[in-house]
């Protein structure tokens, strides 16, 4: 039991601002991200990072919701597929530039989320698992069946990105494109943590109780981080269809949900660069086990088992805490 | 018309059968542990997919179910010594993922010692359809209503009559409670693995001579299992086999009026509309919230 994170208590005022986690973390993450490239020996690489830093940005809010809020979504895959559709349809079908289709459909699923959780995300316990859960199953189901909007089981072809009258193409640029979105994420989600609201959020993780009785309206705070998880599924959902050309009723699945969830309790819940962690591991994770393909469920699932028993809070707090570090 | 009313219902009613055995799963375990146990399906799926090789090992029918109940309650009892006991002062949100891990070591394992072919057992007293009116009903969905029927009522008298499952019930009440007057809870949780597995694989085996079974045909039902729980209010027996029913009676008469397409979808199409209207579930006043 008791609070799994960084209590309400830990304000540091005279901390130098490099060595605070929104502002030095940020620098950090962005001094990997831009020297990456050093060590990165060929298009195959790059290709791995794109992916990395798409996965990570959806982490990175499904963490706020999860370690954070103390929800757990299990339909996030439809986000993410929902945003990857729903851009290409806008595109492909209706003739919206991809510019516009992307955004749009990104405040789209911002809207939906929020709609599915304002009635749920006021009751207790597993409400929103269940919501989220079905939500993900109906978009799935939908996505696979509507075969003349979304091409059916065998997926659809999607337009390239264009930004400023050019397609954007090739690794190596897309690989800058998304390692500045993830810093540009992780920066947004560590001041939300950092703002009034960030706390408010963690004394609700910590007791809900108490947090009410000091005024905290934990129903509109867990419907914000919602609401914002979402929205980075669906913009990282969009950018991988965008920049595969191509997308399938998979990334909508069930397991894919799981997938997201996992990512990010692998890495430590409550901790934004957990999440980064966790994304990195589990992409790579699977192109290592390419030559283990038929053990591939069954190691991920003892990995995940193995890692919340052992480190129940996940890899990096537990590190950051052996190292006397902070783990944000 | 009148007949494929019946004929609606009758499946239905088939499947909501052991989505009610499913969801007791799922209410038993939430009430030992609190937590929501994704790897309820697998248990479903260890059933059937262990009678068919029974079977092929050359057993008569009958001892190869008993046998494959067993098995997966086994299977539920090593479970819970490795990845839940552990854990079991862990958050509940870790408790779920763990579960959730379960789940994928077991259905990767399914696919490695049953490659991802789909099985079948054969009827347990034949596939001649019988009539009813104009419509006609396996004899199997027979075995099927009997066999949860017959097992709803041994799970009341288990809680009702034995030690065992009075402490089970006690701890679903008020889990400190219990351990004050002397109930050991580690046992409770235990016993609650195993006997929310074995439900579960009584399901699986009852089902799979109508709708096949796979290493994979576990998530679906478990799913719905857990959205028929929800459903009848999480925590709740009667809830849940009221949620099961109910589940499969609309699923069964929203594929057959509505669209086929969207067959799955209705389960969580009807959850979803539960959580928004009538959040606590249709009989789910225990778990309500106190201040």
């Amino acid at each position: 039991m008791g609070p799994a994170i960084a209590t309400v208590s830990e304000r540091v005022p005279a901390r130098h601002w490099v060595a605070s986690a929104r502002s030095g973390g940020t620098l950090l993450l962005a001094a990997i991200v831009a020297f990456a490239p050093l060590v990165l020996p060929n298009n195959y690489a790059y290709d791995v990072a794109v992916q990395i830093a798409l996965n990570a940005i959806v982490c990175v809010g499904l963490n706020l919701l999860i370690g954070y809020a103390g929800q757990i979504s299990l339909g996030h895959a439809g986000f993410f597929a929902l945003g990857g559709y729903g851009s290409a349809i806008l595109a492909t079908r209706f003739g919206v530039p991809v510019w516009v289709s992307l955004p749009a459909t990104c405040a789209m699923v911002g809207a939906l989320a929020w709609l599915v959780g304002r009635p749920t995300l006021r009751l207790k316990g597993h409400t929103l698992a269940m919501a989220t859960l079905g939500l993900g199953v109906i978009i799935s189901i939908a996505i696979t069946t509507e075969d003349r909007l979304t091409g059916g089981p065998d997926g659809m072809a999607v337009p390239p990105l264009v930004l400023f009258g050019a397609a954007v193409q090739g690794e190596r640029l897309w690989y800058w494109i998304a390692g500045a979105l993830l810093v540009a994420a992780v920066w947004l989600s560590l001041n939300l943590i950092e703002s009034p609201n960030g706390r408010a959020l963690r004394a609700l993780h910590g007791s809900e109780v108490a947090a009410q009785t000091l005024g905290i309206d934990a129903a509109r705070f867990k419907l914000q981080v919602f609401t914002l998880s979402a929205v980075f599924a669906a913009l990282a959902g969009a950018l991988t269809a965008h920049y595969a050309g191509f997308i399938t009723p998979v990334k909508s699945s069930f397991l894919h949900s799981v997938e997201l969830v996992i990512m990010v309790v692998f890495g430590g819940m409550a901790s934004v660069f957990g999440a980064v962690v966790g994304a990195a591991v589990l992409t790579v994770l699977p192109q290592l086990l390419t030559v283990l393909k038929d053990y591939e469920m069954m190691v991920f699932g003892a990995v995940l088992v193995a890692t919340m028993v052992l480190f129940p809070q996940g890899i990096v707090p537990t590190l950051a805490r052996r190292f006397g570090g902070r783990a944000r | 018309m009148g007949s494929s009313w019946l004929q609606f219902v009758a499946g239905g009613l088939t499947s909501g059968a052991i989505y009610a055995l499913v969801a007791l799963g799922f209410a038993i375990v939430f009430n030992a542990s609190g937590a929501i146990n994704f790897a309820q399906g697998e248990f479903v799926m260890v059933g059937s997919m262990s009678a068919v090789t029974l079977l092929g090992l050359g057993l008569p029918l009958p001892v190869a179910v008993v046998l494959a109940i067993a098995a997966a309650a086994v299977v539920a009892l090593i479970i819970e010594r490795i990845a839940i006991a552990p854990a079991r002062h862990a958050e509940t949100v870790t408790l779920i993922i763990i579960t959730i891990g379960v789940s994928l070591f077991l259905r990767g394992l399914a696919q490695l010692l049953w490659g991802t072919g789909v099985f079948r057992l054969p009827g347990f007293s034949g596939d001649e359809p019988i009539a009813v009116g104009n419509a006609t009903i396996l004899p199997q969905s027979l075995w099927v209503l009997g066999g949860a029927a017959v097992s709803v009522v041994l799970l009341a008298t288990f809680y009702r009559r034995t030690l065992l499952g009075k402490a089970m019930l006690a701890t679903s009440y008020n889990r400190l409670a219990a351990q004050l007057v002397g109930i050991d809870t580690r046992v409770v949780l235990f016993a609650s693995f195993g006997l929310a597995a074995a439900l579960g694989a009584i399901g699986g085996v009852l089902i799979a001579p109508i709708a096949f079974t796979s290493y994979d045909a576990g998530i679906m039902l478990g799913l719905k299992g857990f959205a028929a729980a929800m459903l009848g209010g999480l925590g709740s027996f009667a809830g849940a086999v009221a949620g099961g029913l109910l589940l499969g009676l609309l699923e069964g008469l929203g594929a057959g009026f509505v669209s086929s397409a969207y067959k799955d979808a209705i389960a969580f199409v009807v959850i979803l509309a539960v959580l928004f209207f009538l959040p606590g579930g249709l009989l789910g006043t225990r778990h309500r919230d106190r201040v």
